[in-house]
């Protein structure tokens, strides 16, 4: 950032002028540095010290604990099994969710007004359910005895809940319910932006779809793509709502637990405060690696951004 | 200069607090406070809450129409998010309430945070008092110290259906082996209801096979805890009440199960009742206690309830303790009963009920065999938040591990809760 190699006409301005951009940051680096700095660096001091129920109310001091959280985390059996199952299922539902959602908003751009409307419609009403109603829907409709699914297919007494993959696959399609018409929206309007001069020189040459999708559009829609690539990311690793209500707190002897669900249980619901700070920022720690990783792939491919 | 006295500010604030926040436990006034004013009470929330709600009603007025000049502010909370609102309450005293019904079990998380007040003098000084058993005592003492009044208790027994059980021609089990063979024979010759209605989440249903086998929670890895583990989780199989539809039930789903018609025989407590009699099981059902494997022993039981506290924090103790013992005295304990189904905890109150409701008479016999308790440790909570037992029974239950396996990974995870 510092060794910016200067333009021939800036090196007769003042030195001053470097100064300005930071002025510029500073009102949102203030509001930021409060509304982010100040939780976070709580968090980490809260995930090195003995802090629970009893020290919160004051009945017990508050002790220095080093680095006990994290041993404590990193010692555990459950969490090292619970991180992978997380992994996994985060890493299915964002390609689930990013393959709906960018086929859907290119058949958006391919079909007429109405049907547009109709698909539009419903991906929002997805989009604006609020994640427990979403899943007691969709529970009800996989009811083991009364659901809707089961009577049309015939399944009676089948619980989708008893199979671990079943489990995961059911809460899976519900996040991706929830969560494609994010992509589908800013994908179809990243599609519309493209000139279509471009499109029309692509289908002369005889491009198929296919192919126009990946050489053509996909190129084209990389800044989008990382945006969409990266909030799925966070949304699908941190998921909670879906799991907790849909295997009622992490399935049949915790076989569907994600990290969200297994901190609160293990730290939030039994007044831990310190241990859950300490996954916090296991998890935060395990995000930002995963999130400038892709950054990094994005830029070695020759796209900066 | 406005952008850099701000940043200075943001810094400032940032470092002052820099120490996490935590509430200095005040002390409640020695002299008992003032005798009048508001006094914040807070009640748990039920399903069917309009008894209940007359019921406190009228003790309110005849409070404050003995106390001038006072206001009794009454809230319900819900029993699913009581743990946040109570943790709220010792972390704020400002908003805390003055009389609170909470969970026996919670008793020791609440008691190490510290929230509670000692009850101990003002019981004494109840004439009531002394009609509460030692058991009872024994149940809201922490440490030594009494920091709540038991206001009800609730255990559960064996409910089965007479119209089922004359139809097949069998009798009200009175061991161990006759409960698991009815429910068999109830299996086989209809199949499309469940033996006995048992769940991987009901754990107050397995815990009287483990304490009935010897066992405990703090032994739970022990040959005896295993033994009456393998009785419950033996029920758990398509002879019975098969683990698909079984595995993930909770105690709540039994009670919804027995209560539609769907299960022969259920684990259930007298305070489900109410739940029992709206369904299809109507009239058509009897309760005997849970049979132990001795033939005509009972299994020990869970002794549930809820007891009556001070909070620590509150500034009108003496108000309080005048507004607790009236709800928690013979007279609205009855009431209790008659609109609840609540089983009173004062000896005299219990007898009276007694008196009237053959209903009762399993439930108390089953409290007079000896009744069981978690432990009396705030690890409790953890093992409780952790799903430490649903967990090992649904193992079991699944096939995914043996009982040995199971018993000493839940070993484990309690003997470092407990520990803690």
């Amino acid at each position: 950032m510092t060794t910016v190699v200067a333009e021939p006409h800036d090196r007769l301005r003042p030195r001053r002028r470097t100064w300005t951009p930071w002025w510029l940051l500073l009102p949102a680096v203030v509001i930021l540095g409060a509304l982010f700095g100040y939780p976070m660096g709580q968090l980490g001091l809260l995930s090195v010290l003995d802090f629970r129920q009893a020290q919160v109310s004051g009945g017990q001091p508050t002790r220095f604990l080093g680095l006990a959280n994290y041993a404590r985390i990193f010692g555990d059996p459950q969490f090292w099994s619970v991180l992978s199952a997380t992994v996994l299922f985060a890493a299915a539902c964002v390609v689930a969710t990013l393959a709906v959602g960018a086929g859907l908003a290119v058949l958006l751009t391919r079909i007429s007004k109405w049907p547009r409307l109709l698909l539009s419609l419903a991906a929002m009403a997805a989009w604006a359910v609020p994640a427990v109603s979403g899943s007691t829907v969709w529970m009800f409709l996989f009811d083991t005895d009364l659901g809707l699914v089961n009577q049309t297919l015939g399944l009676d007494g089948v619980n989708w809940m008893y199979d671990r993959y079943s489990a995961f696959a059911l809460v899976g399609a519900v996040v991706v319910w929830h969560s494609f018409p994010f992509v589908m929206v800013t994908l179809y309007a990243g599609i519309e932006a493209i000139p279509g001069s471009v499109l029309e020189a692509a289908a002369i040459d005889g491009a198929s779809t296919w192919r126009t999708f990946w050489q053509i559009m996909v190129p084209i829609l990389r800044p989008l793509l990382a945006i969409v690539v990266i909030q799925s990311i966070i949304w699908d690793f941190k998921v909670f709502t879906q799991i907790y209500v849909m295997t009622r707190g992490g399935g049949i002897a915790g076989q569907n637990l994600t990290l969200n669900v297994w901190a609160y249980q293990q730290a939030f619901a039994a007044g831990e405060y310190g241990l859950g700070a300490a996954i916090g920022v296991v998890m935060m720690v395990i995000l930002l690696v995963v999130t400038l990783l892709y950054l990094r792939t994005l830029r070695r491919t020759g796209e900066p951004l | 200069m406005r952008l850099r006295l701000a940043a200075a500010a943001a810094l400032a604030l940032t470092l002052t607090a820099c120490t996490p926040s935590t509430s200095s436990p005040s002390s409640a006034p020695s002299d008992g406070g003032a005798r009048t004013g508001t006094l914040k009470v807070w009640l748990f929330d039920e399903p069917n809450r309009a008894p209940k709600e007359a019921v406190v009603n009228d003790a309110i007025a005849e409070f404050t129409a003995a106390h001038p000049d006072t206001k009794v502010d009454l809230a319900y909370i819900a029993v699913d998010t009581r743990s946040e609102r109570f943790k709220g309450a010792f972390n704020d005293p400002a908003s805390a309430p003055d009389v609170v019904e909470y969970g026996n079990t919670d008793l020791p998380e609440y008691a190490a945070a510290g929230g509670l007040a000692d009850l101990g003098p003002a019981v004494t000084a109840w004439p009531e008092g002394a009609d509460l058993g030692a058991d009872a005592r024994a149940s809201a003492t922490y440490q030594g110290t009494l920091l709540g009044v038991p206001w009800y208790v609730g255990v559960r027994a064996l409910y089965y259906r007479t119209d089922v059980f004359t139809e097949l021609g069998l009798k009200a089990p009175t061991s161990q082996a006759e409960l698991v063979e009815a429910a068999h024979t109830v299996r086989a010759k209809k199949p499309d209801l469940f033996g006995v209605a048992v769940g991987g989440k009901y754990t107050f249903g397995a815990l009287p096979f483990v304490w009935d086998a010897g066992g405990d929670i703090a032994s739970i890895n022990s040959a005896q805890s295993r033994a009456g583990l393998k009785a419950y989780t033996d029920l758990i199989k398509p002879d019975n009440c098969p683990p698909q539809q079984c595995a993930d039930l909770t105690g709540g789903k039994t009670v919804e199960l027995f209560a539609s018609g769907k299960a022969g025989m259920a684990i259930i407590g007298n305070f489900n009742r109410a739940a029992v009699d709206a369904g299809a099981a109507k009239g058509k059902y009897a309760v005997v206690p849970l049979p132990g494997t001795k033939p005509g022993s009972i299994a020990p039981a869970f002794a549930g309830g809820n007891n009556l506290g001070i909070m620590r924090n509150s500034q009108r103790p003496a108000l309080a303790a005048d507004f607790l013992t009236l709800l928690a005295g013979k007279k609205y304990q009855a009431r209790m009963y008659d609109a609840m189904g609540n089983l009173p905890t004062l000896k005299s109150a219990r007898a009276e009920v007694a008196g009237k409701d053959p209903f009762l008479q399993p439930f108390l016999a089953t409290i007079d065999a000896g009744t069981k308790f978690v432990p009396l440790d705030p690890g409790w909570g953890k093992i409780d938040a952790a799903a430490v037992l649903p967990t090992m029974i649904e193992k079991v239950a699944t096939g995914k591990a043996t009982v040995e396996q199971a018993t000493d990974e839940a070993a484990t995870a309690i003997d470092a809760a407990l520990g803690s």
